[in-house]
C-alpha cells in the first residue's frame, strides 16, 4: 500500500446546543465563567455534546472512501474538520496534498454576478489559479449545460441551473484530495448520471476522494471502502457492500417496531423448517410469516410485497396479492397466521423485503412496513446482476 | 508569523478575486455607478468648507485657499478610513456562507474589504489632486513622505478592520458601535479643523492615530514642511503594532469562527 493521504487520528469534536452569547452585554458574564471554570477540552460543559467521538481512519493515496449514516451522524462535520473549517477539540485531522472540499454546491456564488464571473470567483475560492480557470472555462460551461445564460446574473437562474453550475466548477478543480458532501442529488436525472460519470473519472484518475452520500448505490460503485457513522462514532468500517448492509440492517432495527393493534405484526423470515433465516441461496425459498388482523374485511385489501436490493434500493419485484380467498376462513381473535412463500431467484447481494396492506376502495395504504425482513443471497456463479436465471451450458447439436 | 504571511501570499489570487467581487457588486445595478466613490468625500469636503467658513466669519480672517485645500486633502483619507472600517467590520458576517462552507485564511475577507475601499479612494483622489493643482498648492521634496503616510493609513485601517471583523463575528452589536464611533469620530479628528487651532490641547486630537496621520499629510502636501517626528513615530507604532496584534488575535480566534458565527 502506498502513502496515507488522509488521516483522522482519535478525533473528538464537541458542539453546543442552544444559543451562545453574541452581544457585548453577554461578554462580561461569559469572561467571568471562563476565568473561574477552566474549560477542559475533553470534558463536556452544560449543553454541549460530542458531534464526533474518537473517530480514527486512514485513506491511502488514490483511494475513495464513502461515508454513510443517518442525518446528524457527524458526516459533514468530518469533512469540515478535514478541510480546516472546524478544528478538533482533541486528536488530529491531517490531509496531505492540495485539498478541495465541496460541502455545498455553489457556496460562494454571488447572486448579482453573472455565471461567467461566478465561475472565476468560485473556482478561485476552491483553490484554482487564474490560468487554470482560463484553460478549463469552456469545459466547465459545457459540462454545466448553461449555454447562453452564462452572462446572466445567477440570481435569475433556476435552482437546477444554479446547482449544475456549482457542481461543474467543483468537479473541474482537480485537487489531490477531494471531499464531497452529497452533491449528486442536484439537477435532473440526466445531469445526475453525468455527475456520477464525472465522479468515476475523478476516482479513476487517482484522486483521493471522501464521498458522503445517501445514494448507497453510488457509494457502492465509487468507493471500495466505506464508513458507517452514527451518533458521531464509527459503527462499521470496511468493504462498502458489507458496511452498507450493516447500515441498512440498523435502519431495520429502528423501523420494525410495529404496534400491537397494527394490521400486520410478528413478521419473521424463516426456512421450510420454520427456523429463522437471513441467508438464502438461488433456487431456495424464503417463507415470510406474519400475523394479519382478522377483523378486517379482507376482500377489500391487497397484500403488497416489495423486494429491494439494499445496496442501491433497486426494486427487484413489487407484487400485489389479493386477499379475497381468505375471507371464508375462520377469524381467530389473536390474528390470522399467514405465510408468504417466495423463490430466491436472486444473485448475490443484500435485500430487504417490504410489506404493505393496500385498501383499494379508498386507494390508501393501511400499513407499510419498510424493513419487514432483511436477507442476503449467497452464490458464486455470477459476476453481477439481479436475477438468477439458472443458466445451463450444454454442448452438441441437441442441447436443450 | 512567517507562516501566516506565506499562507496569505499563496492565496493572493483569492484576495484579488474577492476585492474585485466587492468592487463589482457595489457598482452593479446602481444608479450612480462610479460616482459613489466621489459622493462621500464630496459631502465631507462640502461640510468641512462650511465649518471653516463659519470659523473665518467668527475670527474675521478671510477663508484662504490653503484652508480649503487642507479640508479637501484630509477628507479623502478620512472617507477611506470610514468606509474601510465599516465594510471590513461586516466582512466576515457578510460572507457567512463561505466562512462555514469553505476553508481559506479568513484574513482575506477584511483585507479584501479594505482593498475595495482603497479602490474608491484612488478614484476620488484623482479629483482631489486636480483640485490641489488648481488651488496651486505646489510641489516640494516633502511630498516624498506621502507614500509612507498612506501605508501607515492602510496598515492601521487594515489592523483595525481585522480586529473589528473578528469582534463583530462574536458580538453582533459591534457593527452598531462602529457606526456610532465613525459618525462622531469626525469631530474628534482634525478633518475640518487643524490640530494647531487647539493650541496646547492639540495632543488631545493627535492621540488618535488617524488624526496624527491626517495632520502629517496636511504638513507635507499643503504646508511643505516635514511632519512632526515624535508624532510620526507614534503613528508608526500604532500602525505596525496594531496591525500585527490584530492579525495575531484574528488568527488565534479563527479556529472557532465557523462554529461561533
Amino acid at each position: 500500500m502506498s502513502e496515507v493521504a488522509v488521516e483522522f487520528d482519535h478525533v473528538w469534536k464537541k458542539f453546543r446546543r442552544g444559543e451562545i452569547h453574541d452581544s457585548l452585554r453577554d461578554l462580561i458574564p461569559s469572561l467571568g465563567r471562563a476565568l473561574f471554570a477552566k474549560n477542559k477540552q475533553k470534558e463536556l460543559q452544560q449543553q454541549e455534546f460530542w458531534a464526533i467521538q474518537d473517530v480514527s481512519f486512514q485513506i491511502p493515496r488514490g483511494k475513495a472512501m464513502g461515508v454513510i449514516g443517518p442525518n446528524g451522524a457527524g458526516k459533514s462535520t468530518i469533512l469540515k474538520l478535514l478541510s480546516g473549517i472546524l478544528r478538533p477539540n482533541s486528536g488530529k485531522a491531517t490531509v496531505r496534498g492540495r485539498i478541495s472540499a465541496v460541502i455545498e454546491v455553489g457556496a460562494g456564488f454571488h447572486p448579482d454576478l453573472t455565471g461567467r464571473e461566478n465561475i472565476y470567483l468560485n473556482a478561485t475560492i476552491l483553490g484554482m489559479k487564474r490560468g487554470e480557470i482560463d484553460r478549463k472555462f469552456d469545459e466547465i460551461v459545457a459540462f454545466s449545460g448553461i449555454g447562453d445564460f452564462i452572462d446572466t446574473p445567477v440570481k435569475r437562474y433556476s435552482s437546477g441551473m444554479y446547482a449544475r453550475l456549482g457542481f461543474s466548477v467543483a468537479a473541474h478543480v482537480d485537487p489531490e484530495v477531494l471531499l464531497v458532501d452529497e452533491v449528486l442529488s442536484v439537477g435532473d436525472m440526466r445531469f445526475q448520471e453525468r455527475c456520477l460519470q464525472k465522479m468515476h473519472s475523478i476516482v479513476e484518475s487517482g484522486t483521493t476522494v471522501i464521498f458522503i452520500s445517501h445514494n448507497l448505490a453510488a457509494i457502492n460503485t465509487l468507493c471500495p471502502n466505506s464508513i458507517f457513522l452514527a451518533h458521531g462514532q464509527i459503527q462499521r468500517m470496511g468493504p462498502s457492500e458489507e458496511v452498507i448492509q450493516v447500515y441498512i440492517g440498523s435502519v431495520q432495527d429502528d423501523d420494525q417496531v410495529v404496534a400491537k393493534d397494527a394490521p400486520i405484526w410478528g413478521i419473521k423470515l424463516v426456512d421450510e423448517k420454520g427456523e429463522a433465516l437471513n441467508r438464502l441461496h438461488p433456487g431456495g425459498q424464503g417463507f415470510l410469516r406474519f400475523k394479519l388482523r382478522s377483523d378486517l374485511s379482507l376482500k377489500d385489501y391487497l397484500l403488497g410485497l416489495i423486494i429491494q436490493r439494499a445496496s442501491d434500493g433497486l426494486t427487484v419485484c413489487d407484487y400485489n396479492l389479493p386477499l379475497d380467498s381468505v375471507s371464508a376462513s375462520p377469524k381467530p381473535a389473536d390474528g390470522l397466521q399467514c405465510t408468504l412463500r417466495f423463490d430466491a431467484n436472486l444473485l448475490r447481494g443484500a435485500y430487504t423485503a417490504q410489506l404493505h396492506l393496500y385498501h383499494f376502495p379508498s386507494a390508501k395504504h393501511l400499513i407499510r412496513i419498510r424493513n419487514a425482513a432483511f436477507f442476503s443471497v449467497e452464490e458464486t456463479i455470477s459476476w453481477d446482476g439481479v436475477a438468477h436465471l439458472s443458466p445451463v451450458l450444454t454442448f452438441g447439436d441437441n442441447g436443450q | 508569523m512567517v507562516k501566516m504571511v506565506s499562507e496569505l501570499v499563496q492565496y493572493r489570487d483569492l484576495l484579488y478575486m474577492l476585492t474585485w467581487r466587492d468592487i463589482k457588486i457595489r457598482y452593479k445595478q446602481s444608479v450612480m455607478g462610479f460616482l459613489w466613490a466621489i459622493l462621500m468625500p464630496t459631502l465631507i469636503v462640502g461640510s468641512g468648507i462650511l465649518v471653516r467658513f463659519a470659523f473665518s466669519m467668527n475670527s474675521g480672517q478671510p477663508l484662504s485657499m490653503a484652508d480649503i485645500a487642507s479640508v479637501s486633502l484630509k477628507s479623502l483619507p478620512w472617507a477611506f478610513f470610514v468606509s474601510a472600517t465599516r465594510f471590513s467590520t461586516n466582512s466576515l458576517l457578510g460572507n457567512q456562507n463561505l466562512v462555514t462552507k469553505i476553508y481559506f485564511p479568513r484574513e482575506v475577507f477584511p483585507l479584501a474589504a479594505v482593498l475595495a475601499s482603497l479602490f474608491d479612494f484612488v478614484i476620488a483622489s484623482g479629483v482631489v489632486v486636480a483640485f490641489l493643482v488648481y488651488a496651486k498648492v505646489g510641489v516640494s521634496v516633502q511630498l516624498l513622505w506621502l507614500p509612507l503616510l498612506l501605508l501607515l493609513l492602510i496598515f492601521f485601517t487594515a489592523g483595525l478592520g481585522m480586529f473589528l471583523a473578528c469582534a463583530n463575528l462574536f458580538y453582533r452589536d459591534v457593527k452598531y458601535l462602529v457606526d456610532v464611533f465613525v459618525t462622531f469620530g469626525i469631530f474628534f479628528t482634525p478633518v475640518f479643523y487643524d490640530a494647531r487651532m487647539l493650541g496646547k490641547w492639540a495632543p488631545f486630537v493627535l492621540i488618535n492615530p488617524i488624526g496624527t496621520i491626517l495632520e502629517a499629510m496636511n504638513d507635507v502636501v499643503v504646508f511643505h514642511r516635514s511632519p512632526d517626528f515624535a508624532w510620526l513615530a507614534y503613528a508608526v507604532g500604532w500602525a505596525v503594532l496594531g496591525f500585527l496584534g490584530s492579525w495575531k488575535i484574528f488568527s488565534s480566534a479563527e479556529a472557532s469562527f465557523a462554529e461561533s458565527i
